[in-house]
């Protein structure tokens, strides 16, 4: 305990989380955008679209998050000379947050997917027989209740997305966890469980209050049939 | 009953052959959103249809100029950068070394986590209490801590221990097991809740006490409707393995790496190690999708609908926290009752009258209530025609003014009689 304190007061720990949960936040934002124009482009009837979708889902579900990272330091930066800002560190910052939301959207459109999965075939038969256009069915009647449907996995995919963000690391980000706990343990050696549960129990205090919203929220929202 | 539901009881009662079964499957899969389209419909689809690949192509061809001409860099599409990439001692020296690095780790990992996972799914079920919270609370927090947290932690604990050459294999391995294993143990904890009820039951019976019965009756059953489960987590156990090139494990990635920062042509030895992980991976999934249906043949349907494939989720422990909530305990051995529960009063009036409301509808000559009928007299089950009423009620001395109408609530007084 006592070791706990002195590490908390010798280094900015809260600030190493904060820059996890905006990366969180911000690859979230992103990948929720690309998700749902993938979960479109999925059940549209344009074949080549839905050609595209599934490629690039099974693409990035199979391909390991950390060889992104590093293709996004090594290839796109280094090699392509690709970047965001003449800042080394913010241009690492949204490389990251590039290569995290690029992954994360394939997971999203599959939890969205799964979540079109629970919503019945009368409803988009119903909006079919209204008249409703593809756009319009998918927009109006289907998406809502699949958002509905998909909190668990949406949610299971943003504890994922905030754990996986400590593979910033691999593309250079150099305030986050992972990189300030390596730094730690090499100057505190004597002190390394404390250092790791320090962190541990960060991640623990993050993650279940998120677990326990989207548990409330999905029964909360579920469409009762 | 959900579309999925839906299409997967209209799969398998149109199609056993395998063409079949796909063309059907795909079909109903389109038709959630648009109608079988008209002709105008069609040409537009069609019209549509050539623009997004004329846009996926140009897409891929500005990536592609993208590569061959970067604002500063040389073209990373010429030969010079792959040959070295892709050259026979590239494969022997640094890519295969590499696979079978990462190959290793994987399966002492997913064997580690296979042990790992069933000893705490069984403590999470057993009946004493401090064994399941203890159990609880180690994969609880497994689960939550990052991989990569665990790698580096491990790593710099073992270096500091004194084994150097080992520190970055052990510390992967350790880490895959912790996280992958406390996703397992959810899957068996799943796994024998989705079992039939009678299976504990029925072990109990037989003297078996409630840790013997996990192990030897309804784990074992739960290990088999979890396999596709299982290998999707192989998936996940192998592209983690990636993160140990960050703690210097000398694993694909990182021996590509180290090829390329030899020839400076990083971008193409990770695309190569990126292709090896891909296909090795996506087999793995294929492997995981078809294999439900390969089970099916091999076992006799003990366990209901094994937990949804979570290939779709990235954590497959999400045993979704949906489907766990809508679970409930199906009366008569799992066979969904004939008639809407509506009735939400005590069970002990349910009566004959009520029963037949609910019944006359769905009659199911296989149902388990139908089995009442051959070995209960027919005057427990059969409606009574007014006469018949008239004189039970006279023979127990009910008074004739209920309306005839009220024939439920009266034959209820008759069984409290």
């Amino acid at each position: 305990m006592q070791e706990m304190m002195t590490l908390l007061s010798n280094y900015n720990v809260p600030a190493a989380f904060w820059v996890n949960v905006q990366l969180t936040l911000w690859s979230a934002l992103f990948s929720l955008i690309l998700g749902v124009i993938l979960v479109m482009m999925r059940i549209s009837p344009v074949g080549s679209l839905r050609g595209f979708a599934v490629a690039f889902v099974e693409f990035f579900k199979n391909m390991p998050l950390t060889i992104i990272m590093v293709f996004m330091l090594l290839g796109v930066f280094v090699q392509l000379r690709f970047q965001f800002s003449s800042t080394f560190s913010t241009n690492f910052y949204w490389l990251a947050i590039t290569g995290l939301s690029l992954y994360t959207s394939a997971f999203v459109c599959e939890s969205l997917r799964s979540g079109i999965n629970t919503v019945p075939l009368g409803q988009a038969e119903a909006a079919r027989s209204l008249g409703l256009s593809f756009f319009q069915t998918a927009g109006l009647i289907i998406l809502p209740q699949a958002f509905r449907g998909s909190v668990a996995p949406l949610g299971n995919t943003l504890i994922a997305l905030l754990k996986n963000s400590t593979v910033a690391a691999a593309a250079s980000v150099a305030t986050e966890t992972s990189t300030l706990m390596k730094t730690m343990i090499e100057y505190n050696a004597s002190m390394i469980i404390a250092v790791f549960l320090i962190f541990a129990i960060g991640y623990v205090i993050l993650i279940i209050p998120i677990g326990l919203l989207t548990t409330w929220l999905s029964n909360k929202l579920a469409v009762r049939r | 009953m959900t579309s999925a539901q839906a299409e997967t009881a209209e799969t398998t009662a149109v199609a056993p052959s395998k063409g079949l079964f796909r063309r059907r499957a795909k079909s109903v899969e389109q038709s959630v959103l648009f109608d079988e389209p008209g002709p105008r419909a069609r040409r537009r689809i069609r019209l549509f249809n050539v623009f997004g690949a004329i846009a996926i192509v140009a897409f891929v061809v500005w990536i592609l100029y993208r590569f061959a001409n970067p604002p500063q860099g040389e073209n990373q599409l010429s030969w010079d950068l792959w040959k070295p990439a892709l050259s026979a001692d590239a494969w022997i020296y640094f890519y295969l070394p590499g696979l079978l690095a990462t190959l290793e780790a994987s399966v002492l990992a997913i064997v580690g986590s296979m042990v790992f996972g069933v000893v705490f799914g069984i403590g999470r079920l057993l009946p004493v209490r401090i064994v399941r919270w203890i159990s609880s609370a180690v994969v609880e927090f497994c689960r939550a801590v990052p991989v990569l947290l665990f790698m580096i932690f491990f790593w710099r604990l073992f270096a500091g221990m004194g084994f150097n050459d080992g520190a970055a294999f052990w510390a992967v391995v350790l880490s895959l097991v912790l996280y992958n294993g406390s996703v397992v143990a959810e899957l068996v904890r799943s796994g024998v809740g989705n079992l039939p009820r009678g299976q504990h039951e029925a072990a109990i019976a037989l003297g078996m006490s409630p840790l013997r019965s996990l192990v030897s009756v309804e784990v074992p059953q739960a290990l088999i409707a979890m396999l596709p489960a299982m290998i999707t987590q192989l998936v996940v156990v192998l592209k983690d393995t990636a993160l140990g090139s960050i703690i210097t494990y000398t694993d694909l990635l990182q021996e590509s790496r180290r090829l390329g920062s030899a020839h400076f042509d990083t971008l193409q030895t990770l695309c190569v190690s990126a292709v090896i992980y891909f296909i090795i991976c996506y087999i793995l999934s294929i492997v995981a999708e078809r294999l439900p249906e390969r089970l099916k043949r091999h076992t006799i349907g003990v366990v209901r609908e094994p937990v949804q494939a979570p290939i779709a989720i990235l954590d497959p422990s999400n045993v979704l926290a949906q489907e766990r909530a809508s679970e409930r305990e199906l009366p008569q051995g799992g066979a969904e009752p004939l008639f809407p529960d509506h009735y939400h009063g005590s069970n002990a009036v349910v009566t004959d009258a009520w029963r037949y409301a609910h019944m006359e509808h769905g009659h199911d000559p296989r149902h388990p209530d139908e089995h009442l009928k051959t070995i209960l007299p027919e005057s427990v089950y059969r409606k009574r025609s007014q006469a018949e009423d008239k004189a039970v009620r006279s023979v127990w001395g009910d008074s004739d003014d209920e309306d005839a109408g009220d024939t439920g609530d009266a034959s209820a007084k008759d069984e409290k009689k």
